[in-house]
């Protein structure tokens, strides 16, 4: 799927569930895949007893990946050229995360057209653990 | 962090879709991937993250035949190593991620990455006490040479664990 220019409008706003009762196993199958073997993602003994930590929790990056998803399925495969969030809540086992895309600005730039993106993922109780800003190329 | 190569495999690639729960068949599918616009199986926006993988000093990684300070039966009161700032980690945690894509990034590719260290600031925190931030500056280079991906992390250091709970 890609997007149009001409077929979107500025507050369009596209959302997807994208993670269901996350699971600490979908923690460590990010913890595999990135490389990113910190406890506090998966060793529930260091992340209370000597972190601190209520529990273990999801890699703010899995949360990113995760609203990633969510982006290219709206605006379209290789067509980001700018992604970029603040982790502004950690999300720990058992969250639903929805993420939403809305349209700020559409222009054109060197024959080119664009959309600027604002990102927002949300848990299950509303508060947002990811804010951010993206922008994609579209087709005219 | 300074990675002197990192293959982008079409496995890893679907090892790292499926943590992140995308079922897109560009990612699984040659076949199906050839007949898309990039026209080849490519890498998700956040893949080079993985290029951890690929750093041999990564702090966050078990090293063989080194002490590691996660628990086993028990914690194991071992301290971690200071990290370098920017992916979170350490005592630190990743407070933001920006990228930007300036090529394409697919299987086959080889990358090289270099880091450099980008601002640093304080701000007082609500929860945590102080709050440390620092940015580090990746940029991602393919076998040609080309710049692929331009990776900024923040980490933040806090004085005491910070949480909402």
């Amino acid at each position: 799927m890609t997007i149009k220019a001409s077929e979107i409008k500025v507050g369009d706003t596209y959302s997807e569930e994208v993670c269901k009762n996350l699971s600490r196993t979908q923690i460590v199958q990010y913890a595999g895949a990135s490389g990113d073997y910190n406890p506090l993602h998966s060793d529930e003994i260091f992340t209370t007893q000597i972190a601190k930590y209520p529990s273990v929790f999801a890699h703010g990056m899995l949360s990113m990946g995760m609203t990633g998803k969510m982006l290219t399925n709206y605006v379209g495969d290789g067509r980001l050229t700018k992604f970029g969030v603040r982790f502004t809540s950690q999300v720990f086992p058992g969250a639903t995360l929805t993420a939403t895309a809305t349209v700020a600005a559409i222009r054109e730039e060197g024959g080119e057209h664009f959309a600027d993106i604002e990102v927002s993922t949300k848990d299950e109780a509303g508060t947002e653990v990811i804010k951010g800003n993206a922008i994609a190329r579209l087709d005219p | 962090m300074a990675v002197d190569k990192f293959p982008v495999e079409a496995g890893h690639i679907m090892m790292f879709a499926r943590s992140i729960g995308d079922a897109n068949q560009i990612y699984y599918d040659e076949d199906y991937a050839n007949s898309t616009e990039p026209g080849a199986v490519i890498a998700p926006p956040t893949f080079v993250q993985a290029s951890a993988q690929f750093d041999p000093d990564y702090f966050l990684r078990p090293k063989i035949g080194q002490e590691w300070f996660g628990s086993a039966k028990e914690a194991t009161g071992l301290t971690q190593r200071e990290s370098s700032g920017g992916g979170g980690g350490g005592g630190g945690l990743h407070a933001e991620q920006h990228y930007e894509y300036h090529k394409q990034l697919q299987a086959g590719d080889v990358l090289t990455a270099t880091t450099k260290p980008g601002k640093s600031w304080e701000k007082e925190g609500r929860r945590g006490g102080k709050l440390m931030f620092s940015e580090s500056v990746t940029e991602y280079r393919d076998q040609n040479g080309d710049l692929v991906v331009t990776a900024t992390g923040v980490g933040v250091r806090t004085e005491r664990p910070a949480t909402s709970e």
